[in-house]
């Protein structure tokens, strides 16, 4: 790489403060053209801060940017496109219920002699620019029956139609299956061939490692460092992100499963799911795997009773639950932490308390009335065990972290004391620190002799973590690995059925 | 800061502040959307009513005058009666158009039952056993078949006002001796009675609103449907239980408003659920669910009340009255809505 050109994109003492926080610290940071740069650090580390002044969306309060060289003021999204800027946020930016051309028009929509829209122009654009990423996808679907990776991609295809210079990729395989993320990584190797510059955030060591030339690190708005990929390896990165040694991630002590807590036999929606059957004991982890689409969530779902099952039977303890509804697997002693926990566990505008209290209230109340000193007290001492500070108790849950959002989510299955916690992604969208204290918190369930079931799409973690790991495909549990002795390649193998390829990962 | 350290595992290294604390950025946001949200939601409204009734006092001189007070609390008894079910029903994310029909219904049913010589307990009670089935239909519909409320109750509307057309045979029951007329024109130490009954009908919604278990799931059901199903709520049931709290407000309201005017009237509180919806969110609570007080609810009854008498007093012409009631409705809800947009800023924020 030359460096007597000036860097593509340069941030030179770029500080943001927030009332009396300091969200971003003179922070300095160049982008070469050509290059992916990693951006990594714990949420609210100033990422988004970084990214959101980039967008115009936020107004620096000191230093300047340059593009080529030359200082530039961006203070709108349009600016920022202007300068060749395209941020692919992690929620995507589309109209799901519009076509996949009429998306990529959406604001430059070709017209026809008359003045009305002219589709077959639009198509036709789309086409070829969804060829130009090298994605193939029809462009008259409705983006909203794509995958969310091949939604991604549209969006990609978007910005770079648009002629972006500096790519942002904000965390952009959170939600995409393996396959959909080996796709995304060829897109990324193509733009970098093409010269553009991609700023890459994300949590996923081993992506970074697999595509960042430079890692910079952020750390409470401050830049930590940035290093050439190849001068370090991932501890060192680490190291940097949480200020200390992290250790072993997913180190836990020799556990003794007891008796059987939850026992699914022949579970089935009648559709695309089972005959399921599996059972968990007190005091192990059973970890769930499976590519996008396998069955996973919706296995859970029908444990719980949140969807209706078509046949099999559920038994907690040895009893079968009946009626079939969250509300019976509750009183039978079943948690669930659901995959998505802004839509389905969080009362955003509620406050910590009331979400962390909601599945108790029959506990904390006399004859139906609410004992508001019990409420608080128990709201309490879950905050203080999960490490989340007692001072949000009245904060609506929507200000905390994702990561404390998630441990408030968890809280509320700690006061009901349930025996069987089952936990869908649990670690999806939180940061490495509040990552520990999850799998210490899973831990601590198999300790007090809680039966644990953890749906995950990150293998090391589903290995790590479980005591025997369940991989699903199609609907079905088709191997039954101990966690001690399997691999991710073993687990992968059985989760895409053996040698095939793992692009089958695309319906859902 | 310091309750972190609570942690069970490895310490923080000592130079480096707990990594774990949330960002924040988001956290100054957020406390500085709240504070001004729930600033307005405890005063702002109050302001309002203190602001109005201040400029009536001053252009109005008879306004202060006690009959003048006692007539304002009892004209406004009825809505604020329809508005206290209403906003149960509106904090779970649903709406209910039919509590003016059911106003009517109820009103036919405890004033034919008086005249069939029913005792005047039973005919009140009648009335409000009217209104809670009519509420229980609402609900079931809406909560166990997953229908909309708006077209639900928009369907019970117009269906129960045929009922009460039907049920009268299209006139006025006059009922002179009407069993139970003091409900509607009598004093209770001095109290308008229905002035009395509207501030029970108060007291004890809150209580169940604030204090009951119930209270809490109807909040967690407008704030989160979903998220209170998987929390083990039985969703269905909270829905249909605000109906017919609702329903029974409504029959309630029909008694009174039957007993004002000695009569069972078909076409009595036609357009009543406007006024209650509008009286509702007045008081700050959230159509889309979830959010707001009762306490709201009853500032904003008293604020129409006021207003409408006001303008009477100030001989405005009903038309205008019509017009200046609907602007101060909207710049309610606009309020709301800036208030509202802190917070939601923070959580678009939180996401991106």
């Amino acid at each position: 790489m030359t460096q007597d050109r000036p860097p593509l994109l340069e941030l030179t003492g770029v500080t943001k403060r927030y009332g009396a926080t300091t969200a971003l610290d003179g922070v300095d940071f160049d982008l070469r053209p050509g290059e992916v740069h990693a951006l990594m650090g714990e949420n609210g580390a100033g990422k988004s801060t970084l990214m959101k002044i980039l967008s115009g969306n936020v107004a620096r309060d000191a230093g300047r940017i340059a593009i080529d060289g030359d200082p530039v003021e961006i203070s709108g999204p349009r600016d920022a496109a202007a300068h060749g800027i395209a941020i692919i946020h992690q929620e995507l930016n589309t109209v799901p219920a519009m076509t996949v051309a009429d998306n990529l028009a959406l604001g430059r929509e070709p017209r026809t002699r008359w003045g009305s829209l002219d589709r077959r122009a639009a198509v036709r654009e789309a086409r070829e620019k969804l060829e130009h990423i090298g994605a193939d996808i029809d462009p008259s679907r409705e983006l909203g029956s794509l995958s969310v990776g091949m939604q991604q991609m549209v969006e990609i295809a978007r910005a770079v139609s648009e002629n972006a210079r500096v790519l942002v990729l904000d965390e952009p395989t959170a939600a995409l299956s393996r396959g959909e993320s080996l796709q995304l990584y060829r897109l990324v190797e193509e733009m970098r061939s093409r010269g553009v510059g991609l700023v890459y955030i994300s949590h996923r060591m081993e992506e970074v490692w697999q595509l960042a030339d430079r890692i910079t690190v952020f750390r409470d708005g401050r830049l930590v460092g940035t290093r050439e990929r190849a001068d370090v390896v991932p501890d060192d990165i680490v190291r940097m992100m949480v200020g200390r040694d992290v250790g072993d991630l997913y180190g836990h002590p020799p556990r003794h499963p007891g008796e059987v807590l939850l026992s699914v036999d022949g579970l089935t929606d009648g559709e695309l799911i089972g005959p399921v059957s599996f059972t968990v004991r007190a005091g192990e982890v059973v970890g769930m795997s499976g590519l996008i689409g396998a069955g996973r969530t919706e296995t859970c779902r029908l444990i719980f009773g949140a969807d209706s099952a078509r046949g099999g039977t559920v038994q907690v303890r040895g009893r079968t639950i009946r009626a079939r509804s969250p509300q019976a697997a509750v009183a039978a002693g079943i948690a669930m932490v659901p995959e998505d926990r802004k839509a389905q566990a969080l009362f955003l505008i509620h406050s910590v308390e009331d979400n962390i209290s909601v599945s108790s209230l029959r506990e904390l109340s006399r004859w139906s009335v609410v004992r508001r000193g019990a409420v608080r007290a128990g709201a309490r001492e879950q905050m203080r065990k999960l490490g989340i500070r007692e001072s949000a108790l009245q904060l609506p849950v929507a200000a905390l972290s994702g990561g404390n959002q998630q441990k408030a989510v968890l809280g509320r299955w700690l006061m009901r004391d349930a025996d069987v916690v089952i936990l869908d992604e649990p670690t999806r969208g939180v940061d490495v620190g509040a990552r520990r204290e999850i799998y210490e918190l899973v831990e601590q369930l198999a300790a007090a002799g809680k039966a644990v079931l953890v749906v995950s799409s990150d293998l090391p973690e589903v290995i790590g973590v479980s005591d025997r790991v369940l991989v699903m495909r199609e609907g079905r549990i088709v191997a039954e690995l101990d966690s001690t002795t399997t691999t991710e390649e073993a687990v992968m193998s059985h989760a895409t059925g053996t040698a095939s390829s793992p692009s089958g990962a695309q319906h859902v | 800061m310091s309750d972190q350290t609570v942690r069970g595992h490895a310490a923080p290294h000592p130079e480096a502040p707990p990594p774990l604390s949330p960002p924040e950025e988001e956290r100054v946001v957020a406390r500085r959307g709240v504070d001004l949200a729930k600033w307005w939601d405890r005063v702002g409204i109050l302001v309002v009513l203190v602001a109005l009734v201040v400029l009536m006092i001053v252009i109005a001189p008879n306004f202060a005058s006690v009959s003048n007070l006692f007539n304002i609390a009892r004209s406004i008894s009825i809505n604020a009666i329809l508005a206290a079910g209403l906003t149960l029903v509106i904090l779970t994310a649903g709406i209910d158009l039919s509590v003016g029909s059911i106003l009517a219904v109820s009103g036919v049913v405890s004033v034919l039952a008086a005249t069939g010589g029913w005792p005047a307990w039973l005919a009140i009670l009648a009335g409000v056993a009217a209104g809670c089935l009519a509420g229980l239909a609402n609900g079931l519909l809406t909560a166990y078949l997953g229908l909309a409320a708006f077209i639900v109750t928009l369907g019970t509307m117009t269906a129960l006002r045929g009922l009460a057309y039907t049920m009268t045979d299209g006139q006025p029951i006059v009922s002179n001796t009407l069993s139970f007329r003091d409900i509607g024109n009598g004093y209770i130490l001095g109290i308008p009675a229905p002035v009395i009954v509207m501030l029970l009908v108060y007291v004890v919604i809150w209580f169940v609103l604030e204090r009951t278990r119930f209270g809490r799931q109807v909040y967690a059901v407008g704030g989160n449907a979903e998220a209170a199903r998987l929390a083990g709520i039985n969703v269905r049931r909270v829905i249909t239980s605000v109906y017919v709290i609702a329903g029974a407000c409504a029959g309630l309201a029909g008694i009174i408003f039957a007993a004002r005017v000695v009569s069972a009237q078909p076409t009595a509180g036609t357009g009543y659920e406007l006024d209650a919806i509008a009286a509702v969110v007045l008081g700050g609570t959230s159509l889309a669910g979830g959010r707001g007080r009762l306490y709201g609810t009853l500032i904003g009854s008293v604020i129409l009340g006021v207003l409408s008498t006001g303008l009477i007093l100030l001989n405005v012409q009903f038309f205008t009255q019509l017009l200046i009631k609907g602007g101060v409705i909207i710049l309610a809800v606009a309020i709301d809505g800036l208030k509202q947009r802190p917070l939601r800023r923070q959580r678009t924020r939180a996401t991106a």
